[in-house]
């Protein structure tokens, strides 16, 4: 398993857009791809918009990325330059 | 055995006007509601049946989308593939397999609870964006269970031919599917005259009678009826009498508007050839498509704001450009006047984050928002800029209260064309550069903006507001509200003075402009452009073509000494039938 700690870095937050991103993206992964918000015990399914849209994460939150599987140490890296490059928002 | 008994008549509220005769068309999208929750007894065939609607639905979503492209645009087709990437979504349609495998539901209620779950996860969440996405799950929801019930309720899209189209509302996504040929005109259960339907209805020219409650249940698919923009009558099933009163009814009205297609072409002039420039006001490009054969000279307002609305996120420069250049493009060479956005707290755009207020009507909106969020503001103006480039195109900027607000924007305006021009872009030479009148202190110092703007284009839909202190909304004090006032007249003939004074124009774009009885008045004023909806064209053209500018000069002095809208409006009827 791989973990990596992001924090959301876009003005508006992890809306139906950064969802939609990350969902195509995790789902290409043959992993297992958990998206965990820090000191929750709340986790998304990183392939899923609808898991992902109700975590509600606004700017500066704080997520730990957990992938499990064949493809886990791409799936996590991927999945983190996504979060951390704002999504190509401003 | 009189015909009479199977004609049935009601009423509701006539919107747009317009004699019409036809077929019904019952529109009425399944509910999920009507849905029963029950167990099935093969839960192999309920997941077939399942796997089944699934595909028809990305199957019927892909066709919407693919349709929506070349109507409405990508923004606009962007909910739709919302919709479609939910059904494939982890935590939707597994969760509705789960329950019928391993608890024997029917695939109907399995899609009924798993909806609901997830639509409630939405609703419980704190932001408003969030909680409206709730409505997107539902619509999605509904569309799988059409599927899979069968439902061949008729779908808006597969319409081929002449119809009045029946059903409880009508919202935006609904009406995207329809292709205007065959819509003869619009029946609602809800609605009132600012609805969606009521602005669509009026830019097509068709009739459509809203708000008429239980009436419409009577109605059945195929039904003849008999319906009336005007009154809001409507009757199914019209027997001979009824049928022959209504089509000669219709006759006329098609003559009349014959009659007032011959002034389409021509310029508006006064008999003793006083010239008034008539323009149209639109709020998306498409309805700039085929403007100039309605007899718009120009496009006096574009309204910008739509661009802004129903999308998730911020329309790009790019986005923007292609748009304002579309519109400017389907005018061929007449002006194109684009105000910038105009919005606030009262519209929902989740993307700006707009402060609660308790006034949003007196508070950070439009011109106001834009000097704060230079970037917003500059982005806008560098794609209206660059629209220059395919026509001509004016830009003027909205709720201007003061010279400081008109400076500063005109200064972004002159950084914003630096920009474009160090970065060699193409741009256009020669734009306008004015402001709306539609707040009272504006108003009141016409005369110091007459020497630093280029053009004035007054707002009598807030104007009156503003300066009568009347919300037209609020029922209670509604009467109130009328561009009649000697108040407003008196601002309007400040503005239109102060600007002849400097050489500048002054245009008008608030429905009193597409008001025939307002025409002696703003001729009599010296109004040099007139901009409305573009039904109200003809009738305004014809109006103007049928007075003397002399005549009206000195009929406005006498307007300008009366007392109250009532004796104004009074004499201005009884000029009309005079002449």
């Amino acid at each position: 398993m791989q973990t990596r700690t992001v924090t959301i870095v876009n003005e508006a937050g992890f809306h139906i857009r950064p969802a939609q991103l990350v969902s195509e993206k995790a789902s290409a992964y043959e992993s297992t791809i958990l998206i965990k918000p820090e000191g929750t015990t709340n986790e998304a399914n990183a392939k899923s918009i609808l898991n992902l849209m109700t975590l509600g994460l606004a700017k500066g939150a704080v997520v730990h990325i957990e992938a499990e599987g064949s493809d886990e140490q791409e799936a996590v890296d991927a999945i983190s330059q996504l979060v951390e490059s704002g999504f190509g928002e401003a | 055995m009189k015909a009479q008994e199977t004609e049935r008549r009601f009423k509701g509220l006539g919107v747009s006007e317009g004699i019409r005769i036809g077929h019904a068309f019952v529109y009425r999208p399944l509910k999920l509601e009507d849905i029963q929750e029950s167990r099935a007894d093969s839960p192999e065939r309920e997941l077939e049946r399942l796997e089944q609607a699934k595909a028809a639905c990305i199957a019927e979503l892909g066709e919407l989308i693919e349709r929506a492209k070349t109507t409405v645009g990508e923004e606009k087709a962007t909910i739709l593939k919302g919709q479609a990437s939910f059904l494939n979504d982890p935590a939707f349609y597994p969760p509705m397999q789960a329950l019928v495998r391993t608890e024997g539901w029917s695939a109907e209620t399995a899609v009924l609870r798993t909806v609901g779950q997830v639509a409630a996860i939405f609703e419980s969440m704190a932001s408003d964006y969030m909680r409206e996405r709730a409505a997107d799950v539902r619509d999605v929801g509904r569309r799988l269970m059409a599927c899979l019930v069968g439902d061949q309720g008729a779908s808006l899209a597969d319409i081929r031919e002449e119809v009045i189209i029946v059903a409880d509302d009508l919202t935006p996504s609904d009406t995207v599917q329809l292709d205007k040929r065959y819509v003869l005109g619009f029946v609602t259960r809800v609605g009132g005259k600012t609805s969606h339907t009521a602005i669509l209805a009026q830019s097509l020219g068709i009739a459509a009678v809203l708000g008429a409650g239980g009436g419409i249940d009577q109605i059945r698919h195929g039904m003849k009826l008999a319906i009336d923009g005007s009154s809001g009558e409507c009757i199914v099933e019209p027997d001979e009498e009824t049928l022959r009163s209504y089509e000669s009814k219709r006759q006329s009205e098609l003559q009349e508007s014959e009659r007032l297609k011959a002034f389409g072409d021509k310029p508006a002039t006064t008999k003793d050839g006083f010239r008034v420039e008539i323009a149209a006001n639109i709020g998306t490009p498409e309805e700039a498509e085929g403007l100039a054969e309605r007899g718009a000279e120009a496009v006096g307002l574009y309204r910008t704001e739509f661009l802004f609305m129903s999308v998730s996120k911020m329309p790009s420069e790019d986005v923007q450009y292609e748009a304002y250049r579309q519109a400017v493009e389907s005018m061929q060479g007449r002006p194109v006047v684009i105000r910038t956005l105009d919005i606030g707290g009262d519209k929902e755009l989740p993307y700006l984050d707009l402060p609660e207020e308790m006034n949003p009507f007196l508070g950070y909106r439009a011109i106001r928002l834009c000097l704060d969020r230079k970037e917003l503001f500059l982005t806008q103006l560098r794609a209206i800029i660059r629209a220059g480039a395919h026509g001509p195109v004016k830009i003027m900027f909205p709720m201007i209260s003061g010279l400081e607000e008109w400076r500063a924007a005109k200064a972004l305006y002159e950084e914003a064309r630096t920009q474009l021009a160090e970065e060699g872009a193409k741009i256009g030479e020669g734009i306008e550069v004015g402001i709306m009148i539609e707040i009272p202190s504006a108003a009141l110092l016409a005369d110091r903006f007459a020497k630093e703007v280029d053009f004035f284009s007054i707002g009598t839909n807030d104007l009156v507001q503003y300066t009568v202190a009347v919300d037209r909304m609020n029922e209670k004090v509604a009467e109130l509200y009328d561009y009649f006032h000697p108040s407003v007249i008196r601002l309007i003939k400040q503005v239109i003075d102060a600007s002849n004074k400097s050489g500048k124009w002054t245009g008008m774009c608030g429905s009193m402009a597409g008001d025939p009885l307002a025409a002696p008045l703003l001729v009599g004023l010296g109004l040099h452009e007139w901009s409305m909806s573009p039904a109200s064209i003809p009738k305004v053209k014809a109006a103007v073509a049928s007075l003397d500018r002399e005549d009206c000069v000195r009929l406005a002095e006498r307007l300008l000494e009366l007392d109250t809208p009532g004796e104004i409006r009074a004499e201005l009827e009884a000029y009309l039938t005079r002449i």
